[in-house]
């Protein structure tokens, strides 16, 4: 791991903390108060702040959880250089479209 | 007791137990009265030189400052050549690679003065002059590479020892090398990829801390790249 990639994931994890809280509490909330999938969609769809909120969420596990597997590729697997990035980055791509592809599904009208 | 190459084996031998014997005793007694032809490494037998290394009971431990009293299991040890390096023969581990990584992290002092000039005047108290104190002691023993896991994993990675050598000239004010060596340890296989596991801490026979050094690199390395001058 090199500084740029060290900033990249010590930065994403700092985004990250606040928002996994808060997403803990969103979750506490909608079963405490007994949502159901009709209430929380009505909520969600057309919102700027949860797509914004969302759409932060997962860029920065992309990114996070990329930079974590690439470490791994390499010391476990012993992947280097091109190889481990492809795979790496792959990884990070199927995780962005993934969460993008489920916020769009909440958020969209 | 390890013999052979990396393709070798255990071997058992019966030494008698003496007091205040340490596990270089042991190795030294095999080799006076059992088998001429081991290997292994040693000088000052005090503690002090750090070429006595071995692996004693699963550990890298200085031989010649470890009691077998204190280590020894059911009066048995388990002795071979530190981990994470190739081995020469036996108890002799090949430290080629050890030593290059210090060479790679620019663990080199790099002159900014000639000897006309005056003798830099550095505080006793100076904040850089403490952190550099902290590392000073290594003696290039080894046991904190034989002991890192990110070593083990990671053949790139520069290790604690070659680390914390460049965390101490990195404190040095009269050092003119400072960006090469930023770049260096910042570099993949650089301080960035240590674990912080603390193995290193553990079990630093000098009681060193690479493990603060390295993240004193890794503070240093980031406000480098910040700045743009990785």
């Amino acid at each position: 791991m090199n500084a740029r990639l060290y900033i990249l994931q010590r930065g994403t994890a700092a985004i990250m903390a606040p928002l996994v809280l808060l997403h803990i509490a969103v979750i506490f909330y909608a079963t405490h108060k007994g949502l159901t999938a009709g209430d929380i969609l009505a909520r969600t769809r057309g919102s700027v702040a949860w797509a914004t909120f969302y759409g932060v969420f997962v860029l920065a596990i992309s990114i996070h959880a990329s930079i974590g597997v690439r470490t791994i590729l390499g010391e476990w697997l012993g992947l280097r250089g091109r190889a481990r990035a492809t795979v790496a980055f792959g990884f990070g791509l199927l995780l962005l479209m993934l969460g993008l592809r489920a916020i769009a599904a909440v958020v969209l009208p | 007791m390890w013999r052979g190459g990396s393709d070798g084996r255990y071997v058992d031998y019966d030494v008698p137990q003496r007091d205040s014997q340490t596990v270089l005793d042991v190795v030294t007694f095999v080799q006076r009265n059992i088998d001429a032809t081991l290997s292994y490494r040693f000088a000052c037998r005090v503690g002090m030189c750090g070429s006595c290394a071995m692996t004693v009971n699963g550990r890298p431990r200085w031989t010649c400052r470890t009691h077998v009293s204190k280590v020894a299991k059911g009066g048995k040890l388990k002795i071979g050549p530190l981990a994470n390096m190739p081995v020469i023969k036996d108890l002799a581990a090949d430290m080629r690679e050890f030593f290059q990584k210090w060479q790679n992290a620019k663990g080199v002092f790099a002159p900014s003065k000639t000897r006309k000039d005056p003798i830099a005047p550095i505080k006793p108290d100076d904040p850089a002059r403490i952190a550099a104190n902290a590392g000073i002691e290594c003696i290039n023993c080894g046991v904190c590479y034989a002991a890192c896991d990110t070593v083990r994993w990671n053949k790139d990675y520069l290790g604690p020892a070659a680390l914390n050598r460049a965390w101490t000239l990195v404190n040095d004010e009269r050092d003119a090398g400072q960006g090469a060596r930023l770049a260096a340890v910042s570099a993949e296989g650089g301080c960035m990829s240590c674990h912080t596991h603390e193995s290193c801490h553990e079990l630093c026979p000098n009681s060193l801390n690479p493990t603060a050094s390295i993240a004193g690199l890794k503070r240093r390395a980031m406000k480098a790249y910040v700045r743009g001058g990785e």
